[in-house]
């Protein structure tokens, strides 16, 4: 598989995604959104489901969108994005058209692992030539950050608040990639825009297959993880540090690392700059830590660093 | 030409292989399976060069069409109820996008409780969704008005719902001129549309429509229902010229010196026809008159025909619970309320579920609208055949 980036003259200069665009400030989704298309380029139809993303990019009558953009609505971002593949595929074939394109289908965690997913499993398991990026906030934050099956144990969103009956969410995030690797995909990969030719490289490759591919992007978000706005790329890194975030690929059901991590951060160096996690107590974040040493070893990556006593 | 057997769910399917449609996406449901299984099998054995896409629910097939109408191709599905009503979110959107999509509803009733039996609670409830609805009451005319779909959907870019009734068309087998290909392409040529999502025009499609510019962003797609009439009537009269078969908004039978008229919509029109040919010839001044283009309703012309007559008679196949009447009362009682001289309404709501409507229970509803054009007087609306 090719790497293309490797340092910052790898990348292209263009910009397809615009300025003056509504998403919140330090928001990392825009960041993410800017380096895919920088991969992927002029020839490319993006496909938005419902969310921050959508909405706050398309606002009549501005659009932030340099590239053929089209949102349908909430649930059924892959479905349209099947139309499209398969109307391209015939109408190239019948000779009615000579265009060819990227077709990037991107929806937030909410309109990935909840509500849309039907449809993506749809699409990928009828093997469209697209990819499907999950830009992942962990919940749904359009509507105000209620809870997804993103979100992570533990951590606060308006529908699963602590209380003194609760601690946050009770269940662990679902593994979206295995379940779109269930789907014997070429390709499916996990990236943050903390680490930007990882990223790069993984759309790259996603866009070299042919057939269905799967990125899922964590995205920190400053306003419902509750950091300062400065903080998300920082945050993604640590999110990878700690473990919680491992960056990998399966290519051909085979997985591969593709940051390795020698000396994991312990959760709580994660966990205590985001207000979502404010309520933890101790036994929580034991808890969080027992499932990143749990990725770890699933991964391979180094122990744990050790805590440098004040 | 040539002539054929088929039932009125194949009549679609072969019109829409006439129409070398680029794109399917459906997802089966009794009774409309037939029409995609014929379609797929068109598609496998190259007999159609389209994609076809076999989606996981109607929610995508909708969806899938969609986004494929968008790039310029020319796209077809079909349903029937409980798909049609999986599609309700998406049905705004095919209309409001302006996606020239045509679709083959085989009219069923809605659960619960389950039932794959004609009605047409299916469509009614989606007859705001700014579709153009069609109605197609043999299987002649589900091959004529498929291929005139292509050409109004495209025209006036809205997409076009073709309804049939289930089973009592979908599933009997009729004799069917179906026209030379060379014909049909000539009437609808198998060109592609602008790709609205080509990159050399870069469009954003689908945003956010703020309230300074929802209305008139909306409107658009109101005005095109709107101008769509002429269109749609214009359409039909090129058809008639091409094709030697001529088809209207609104069909009238025994208007002459007419006092009372039943109306009806889809298959049963039929019966009211037969019983309405017996009751004349035992001197009832009766009349039927058939609605075909439910969207848009055609107001105007249908306030001019019935204009004069004494009482009509509405059968709707579909209600609107607690509602003042039913859907197709509805329609043609707001017509008629500027018309001088109001006529008398008698509502009736019938064959829901495929409960069949007798020769008797035909004549009950002439009777009935008869005796209230008489007194002056309509009861509320008459469940024809329910048991107490
Ligand atoms: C069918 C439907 N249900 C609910 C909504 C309301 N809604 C819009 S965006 C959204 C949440 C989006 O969450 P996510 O997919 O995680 O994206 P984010 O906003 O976090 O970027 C919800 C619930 C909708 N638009 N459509
Ligand atoms: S709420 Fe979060 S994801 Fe949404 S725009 Fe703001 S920072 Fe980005």
């Amino acid at each position: 598989m090719s790497t293309a980036f490797r340092n910052i003259k790898d990348v292209p200069k263009e910009e397809y995604l615009a300025p003056g665009h509504r998403l919140c400030a330090g928001c990392t989704a825009a960041t993410a959104i800017r380096q895919i298309l920088k991969v992927a380029g002029r020839d490319t139809v993006v496909v938005s489901a419902t969310g921050c993303v959508e909405v706050a990019t398309s606002y009549f009558p501005q659009s932030a969108w340099k590239v053929p953009w089209v949102h349908v609505a909430f649930e059924n971002t892959a479905a349209v994005a099947s139309g499209i593949e398969s109307a391209m595929k015939a109408l190239y074939r019948k000779k009615k058209t000579t265009e060819r394109v990227n077709i990037i289908a991107l929806g937030g965690d909410g309109g990935t692992f909840d509500i849309g997913l039907q449809a993506l499993s749809g699409a990928l398991e009828r093997s469209h030539d697209f990819i499907y990026i999950c830009y992942d906030n962990e919940a749904y934050m359009n509507t105000g950050v209620q809870r997804s099956s993103a979100t992570p144990y533990c951590a606060a969103t308006t529908t699963c608040p602590p209380g003194k009956m609760s601690s946050g969410k009770r269940t662990e995030k679902k593994d979206l990639v295995a379940i779109a690797v269930a789907h014997n995909i070429p390709y499916a990969a996990t990236a943050t825009p903390s680490y930007p030719f990882d990223l790069m490289n993984k759309v790259k490759r996603a866009l070299d297959v042919e057939g269905p591919a799967l990125v899922h992007v964590l995205t920190p978000c400053p306003t419902g993880w509750r950091f300062d706005t400065d903080s998300g790329i920082d945050i993604g890194k640590l999110a990878v540090l700690t473990g919680l975030w491992p960056l990998y690929e399966v290519v051909d059901g085979v997985t591969k690392l593709t940051v390795q991590v020698p000396k994991r951060e312990p959760v709580k160096k994660y966990l205590e700059i985001q207000g979502r996690f404010k309520h933890l107590k101790e036994a929580d974040v034991a808890e969080v830590q027992k499932r990143a040493d749990m990725l770890a070893a699933k991964f391979g990556l180094g122990p744990v660093r050790e805590q440098v006593q004040a | 030409m040539k002539r054929m057997g088929l039932s009125g769910n194949y009549a679609a399917a072969y019109a829409v292989k006439m129409a070398d449609v680029d794109v399917i996406a459906a997802y089966p449901i009794t009774p409309q399976t037939t029409i995609v299984e014929k379609l797929s099998e068109f598609v496998a054995n190259g007999e159609l060069d389209a994609e076809y896409i076999n989606v996981e629910s109607e929610h995508s097939a909708l969806s899938a069409c969609v986004g494929a109408s968008l790039t310029g191709a020319r796209v077809f599905t079909a349903t029937s109820s409980q798909g049609l009503a999986y599609m309700h979110e998406v049905l705004f959107m095919a209309s409001a996008l302006r996606t020239p999509i045509v679709m083959a509803n085989v009219n069923r009733a809605l659960s619960a409780p389950l039932n794959i039996w004609n009605d047409h609670s299916d469509a009614m409830a989606e007859r705001d969704s700014g579709w153009i609805q069609l109605w197609a009451s043999s299987a002649q005319e589900v091959f004529d008005t498929t291929v005139e779909a292509f050409k109004i959907a495209e025209d006036v870019q809205l997409p076009v719902m073709v309804n049939l009734d289930g089973y009592i068309v979908s599933h009997t087998y009729e004799p069917v001129n179906i026209p030379d290909e060379e014909e049909v392409r000539k009437y609808i040529p198998s060109k592609p549309m602008k790709n609205r999502l080509s990159p050399s025009l870069a469009y954003s499609i689908g945003v956010v429509g703020p309230p300074e510019y929802y209305f008139e962003m909306k409107y658009q797609a109101i005005d095109a229902m709107e101008r769509s009439r002429v269109r749609i009537r214009e359409i039909e009269s090129d058809f008639n010229k091409r094709f030697g078969r001529s088809y209207d908004d609104i069909y009238t039978y025994f208007m002459d010196d007419v006092e009372y008229v039943l109306l009806t919509m889809g298959s049963m029109t039929g019966t009211a026809r037969v019983v309405a040919e017996s009751l004349r010839s035992r001197g009832e001044k009766v009349g039927v008159v058939a609605i075909r283009t439910f969207r848009p309703f055609p107001s105007e012309r249908l306030a001019g025909i019935l204009g004069d007559v004494g009482g009509i008679g509405i059968m709707d196949r579909a209600t609107t619970p607690g509602g003042s009447s039913s859907p197709l009362y509805e329609d043609v009682a707001s017509c008629l309320y500027s018309v001088q001289k109001r006529p008398i309404l008698q509502g009736f709501v019938a064959g829901l579920g495929g409960r069949d409507v007798s020769i008797g229970e035909f004549e009950m509803m002439f009777m009935a609208t008869k005796e209230a054009a008489k007194s002056g007087r309509s009861k509320p609306s008459i469940y024809v055949g329910l048991r107490g």
